[in-house]
């Protein structure tokens, strides 16, 4: 912690309310701030809670004058993605099929892998890693038109089972990264130890690393949870009608043509589809700002 | 064979991973850069034609305004977003009471998909009853904010709706960054009375080089990747004024049936992401090692 607002020459009383008002203009900045990242959150949710009548004559972010629930409904059960109209419901629970599975999958062989990797070392060991932090980076529409047809000639296209699949395959370089770094900085000795103890690979695993893996288990987790969620191009790319993740059925209510224009169910899909990630960070910030420092700063 | 069994689990516990990062990662890259080679249109075909796709896609108006918007909302976002972030970073560091409070506030969009994003940013932007009909509303009759509808401007939203979601997440890293220069330095320049300004400006910013390094990846890599926002926002209109390489791709690909177009495109954008990322990545592997 640097404070450098202390350093100043305190023992003029000018300095003094100087320094208050300078403090003052401080935390008026900082608040301003706050009400810019606020904003869109506070106009969708009052927006939501507001009848269409009120939208059209009211102000953008006036509170609502007569609460609302209706919009809510719609969007949860009777918004039109299309030419279906069952609201968010049905893609809001095939999100939740697609990320469970896939969440569990790639963290399990990222422990694998990130356990190998760090202690196993072997020749063609780094290779395999050096290979897979390319492959974090690289933008995906570079895989997308051999997935489609791969998808297809396995007859994987357009299901969730094909979704969960991709987004193991492409998880994998994250998980396993999130892992080496962090089983690195256990002493090899632990290994040695245990295997001159006459321990296998999987007991060292299983009794010695899993304990200690708690926190960066729940780093992952949270990690591979949001982007999977979030995911926007797999979903759109390799879904269909009735299997598309929630934010492409957000995307296709609020672009739907047909009918007047209904912002506040808009809005409430669209805090319905957000929920699951917020929820997350407001429970478990500290880890989601692990995991995100983890990606870009060297673990 | 149990012993070899052993002796070999490490290996075979990493080769399923192994095999798959080979063919979903490296082998569908070379498909795609095969494909750019080719005259595919609506079916891939395989017989190498040279450049002929990429002399397309640069002879393209659409590819030409996607390609120019890359580096107008990429220098923007990036420029700004570090900004915004450092001197937010720096508000945040003079012992302020709620700092826990501001800085979930300022970090939350960052969990949000860029699809809630940019539904949320084209509600509020929308000149019919937005900002600017509740600024008219006050009275302000001629007061004019369409910029998510005008051509030119359109950009621009995208820039603003994508600083919104990213600006705390530099904010979190340059923090953690302030957090870690050498206490005992700075107090000692304070002692010799070297004014607060030089001591940020000459001690601690040198000091987050590496930071500085960081943010500016993952922010360029957010921005060459930048797809949902752009369809949630404005669609990559007016038009194709706001088409992004991103969307670009994916219009080839899965609407137009331009195969031989998508890939090539495909392979420009990876092209950019690598004369970024692989020096980084390259310094991070080569110092890990020695």
């Amino acid at each position: 912690m640097v404070d450098l607002s202390l350093a100043q020459t305190p023992h003029q009383a000018e300095g003094r309310t100087g320094r208050l008002i300078l403090r003052w203009m401080l935390y008026i900045l900082l608040l301003l701030f706050a009400l810019f990242y606020l904003l869109p959150l506070f106009v969708m949710l009052t927006t939501s809670l507001k009848s269409l009548e009120e939208i059209r004559t009211g102000d953008l972010i006036a509170l609502p004058r007569d609460v609302t629930f209706a919009a809510w409904r719609t969007a949860w059960s009777e918004a039109c993605t299309g030419i279906q109209c069952e609201g968010v419901r049905p893609f809001f629970w095939n999100s939740v099929l697609i990320a469970i599975p896939a969440v569990v999958i790639s963290t399990l062989l990222g422990a694998m892998n990130g356990y190998v990797v760090a202690q196993w070392n072997f020749r063609g060991a780094n290779l395999f890693f050096s290979l897979m932090l390319f492959g974090c980076f690289i933008p995906f529409q570079v895989v997308l038109l051999p997935m489609a047809r791969v998808l297809g000639l396995i007859g994987m296209a357009g299901t969730i089972p094909g979704l969960i699949f991709v987004h193991v395959i492409y998880g994998l370089g994250f998980t396993t990264l999130f892992f080496r770094n962090y089983y690195v900085s256990i002493p090899s000795e632990l290994t040695k130890a245990a295997k001159v103890d006459g321990a296998g690979f999987f007991r060292i695993f299983w009794s010695i690393f899993l304990p200690l893996s708690l926190p960066i288990i729940v780093v992952t987790v949270i990690w591979q949870f949001t982007q999977i969620w979030n995911d926007f191009l797999f979903g759109v790319s390799f879904s269909q009608a009735g299997t598309q993740p929630v934010t492409v059925a957000l995307n296709n209510i609020v672009n739907s043509t047909t009918g007047i224009k209904a912002y506040n169910v808009d809005m409430a899909a669209a805090i319905i589809a957000g929920l699951p990630t917020l929820l997350v960070y407001v429970i478990a910030g500290k880890y989601f700002v692990r995991g995100l420092t983890a990606g870009s700063v060297k673990g | 064979m149990i012993k070899w069994l052993e002796e070999n689990t490490p290996k075979l516990v990493l080769a399923p991973s192994f095999i798959a990062v080979l063919i979903f990662v490296y082998g569908f890259i070379a498909w795609t850069a095969w494909v750019s080679l080719t005259r595919s249109r609506l079916l891939p075909k395989y017989e190498i034609e040279g450049f002929i796709q990429y002399e397309r896609l640069f002879a393209s108006p659409r590819w030409e305004t996607a390609f120019g918007n890359l580096f107008v909302f990429g220098t923007l976002f990036i420029v700004i977003a570090m900004v915004l972030g450092l001197a937010l970073a720096i508000l945040l560091d003079q012992n302020i009471r709620t700092e826990g409070a501001i800085r979930t506030i300022y970090l939350y969009p960052m969990a949000l998909s860029m699809i809630v994003t940019g539904t949320a940013w084209k509600w509020i932007l929308n000149p019919g009853l937005g900002l600017e009909a509740m600024v008219r509303g006050w009275g302000f009759e001629n007061f004019t904010f369409d910029w998510l509808v005008d051509p030119d401007k359109a950009i621009y939203t995208i820039v603003l709706a994508a600083i919104w979601q990213s600006s705390g997440f530099v904010m979190a890293l340059f923090l953690a960054g302030l957090r870690s220069v050498d206490g005992e330095i700075i107090k000692a320049a304070q002692v010799d009375g070297i004014p607060t300004w030089r001591v940020y400006t000459a001690i601690i910013i040198p000091a987050m080089a590496p930071i500085f390094l960081s943010a500016f990846i993952v922010l360029s890599h957010l921005a060459v990747k930048s797809f949902d926002l752009v369809i949630a926002l404005t669609g990559g209109g007016p038009g194709y004024a706001t088409d992004l390489p991103a969307t670009y791709m994916y219009a080839m690909a899965f609407s137009r049936g331009d195969i031989g177009q998508a890939a090539s495109s495909a392979m420009i954008m990876m092209l950019v992401v690598f004369s970024i990322v692989v020096p980084y990545l390259y310094s991070e592997l080569r110092s890990k090692d020695g």
